[in-house]
């Protein structure tokens, strides 16, 4: 099984654990994903409005090169993947939009959306399964209650990511399943963490942490469990400047529990400082 | 030629409409907007309110609130919105037509120093730049 993989800037500098885990246990896993040679920044953000153009050139590029390569393009990061997804979406049902950015681009073969990308877990879910998933398991995270959360940009807007329903999604939870561990559901793992806020209204998206944990730490959670670079910052570093003032939980990637459950590392210690 | 106050509002109204792809004459006021944002609370005019203001051509309210700036685009609003009005979209197009003015920036070099010490990761320096400068 192979792909076409694009990083992203942040799994290449502050998010490197992300990367390091996830590339391990596609390798455990018998993927194959290829780098690409020259993909750029997604741009982070998906240009809400309908004049800017120049935002949506990394992600065709990627998408393109992946089509010539005959591959599926493979993310990881949430961000990348929600941009990456809609730019694809976009340039497929705007004829303006599509005509511009041909020009622009000369490509030898023109894109017009024919491309797919999916995101690591989609990769697991629809391409390998979680019943073979679960049949890789080496050691299972028996007993240990995991609390998925889903952050906002894997799932809205749901007509375009389509990647599960946005409003009660399952499928961290049926991957928590296939590695053994107990998933806890709870009400806030849909509920955005504030994003770019921590940075200028770091109260704000304080708040909106505090909720998050304490809703999963009130359900039983010993542990939460993210795919985004930035909620996996937020959940932990704003924790610390909740009234409590230490962690109620510890944070983990998926694909670091993914890691764990295929024997390829010791058990996932409770995260200190990341400094 | 002279142009009217009046007519400049007309102008950005339209300009409104285009950038964002969004009609706010769908609006019915049913609320479901502000009630799912998770950050209206720290706004001085709600989600639904603001589309109200468009829909009356009161543009300054708009404008000069918090709310576009608070706005974090986590898209939940437009998900619930039983008229199909993407509310995240609209705030954009607002945010947008003032960054695009020269001078007019939320977001200074300095201001993210400190937390780019602490490890916000890239995405989140790189979207807030996106988001509240030129």
């Amino acid at each position: 099984m192979r792909f076409s993989y694009y990083p992203g800037c942040t799994l290449k500098t502050t998010a490197t654990e992300l990367e390091r885990s996830a590339l391990k246990a596609a390798k455990a896993l018998g993927i194959e994903l290829v780098e690409q040679k020259e993909w750029q920044c997604c741009g982070a953000v998906f240009p809400l409005v309908r004049d800017e153009i120049a935002a949506f050139l990394s992600s065709i590029r990627s998408l393109a090169a992946a089509r010539d390569a005959g591959e599926k393009l493979v993310t990881i990061c949430a961000a990348c993947h929600h941009v990456i997804k809609r730019t694809n979406h976009l340039i497929k049902t705007d004829t303006e939009v599509r005509e511009k950015v041909n020009g622009y681009l000369q490509l030898e073969t023109s894109y017009l959306g024919e491309g797919s990308v999916i995101h690591y877990l989609e990769m697991l879910r629809d391409e390998l399964g979680f019943d073979e998933l679960a049949q890789k398991i080496k050691q299972p995270l028996t007993g240990r209650k995991i609390a998925a959360y889903y952050g906002c940009l894997l799932l809205r807007p749901a007509a375009i990511m389509a990647f599960d329903n946005a409003e009660n999604p399952r499928i961290i939870e049926d991957f928590l399943f296939a590695l053994g561990a107990t998933a806890v559901y709870y009400p806030y793992r849909t509920e955005c963490c504030g994003v770019y806020l921590s940075l200028n209204n770091t109260q704000i998206a304080t708040d909106m942490v505090e909720k998050i944990v304490s809703s999963a730490f009130s359900y039983g959670a010993e542990a939460l469990v993210d795919a985004c670079p930035l909620c996996h910052y937020n959940l932990l570093e704003l924790q610390k400047k909740t009234p409590q003032g230490k962690p109620l939980l510890p944070v983990y990637y998926f694909t670091e529990l993914l890691e764990e459950a295929l024997g390829l590392k010791e058990q996932t210690a409770v995260r200190k400082d990341r400094k | 030629m002279k142009v009217s106050t009046e007519q400049l509002r007309s102008y950005i109204l339209k300009d409104i409409a285009v950038i964002s792809g969004e009609n706010v004459v769908e609006c019915y006021q049913c609320g479901k907007c502000t009630a799912a944002c998770p950050v209206s609370k720290a706004m001085d005019i709600l989600p639904h309110q603001v589309v109200r203001f468009l829909q009356l051509g009161m543009l300054d309210e708009v404008m000069e609130s918090n709310t576009i700036w608070i706005c974090a685009s986590c898209f939940t609003c437009a998900g619930r919105c039983p008229r199909d009005v993407d509310v995240a979209n609209i705030m954009e197009a607002l945010r947008v037509i003032l960054l695009r003015k020269r001078g007019v920036s939320r977001l200074k070099t300095e201001d993210v120093r400190l937390v780019f010490s602490e490890g916000m990761p890239e995405q989140g320096v790189v979207s807030a730049f996106r988001k509240f400068a030129r």
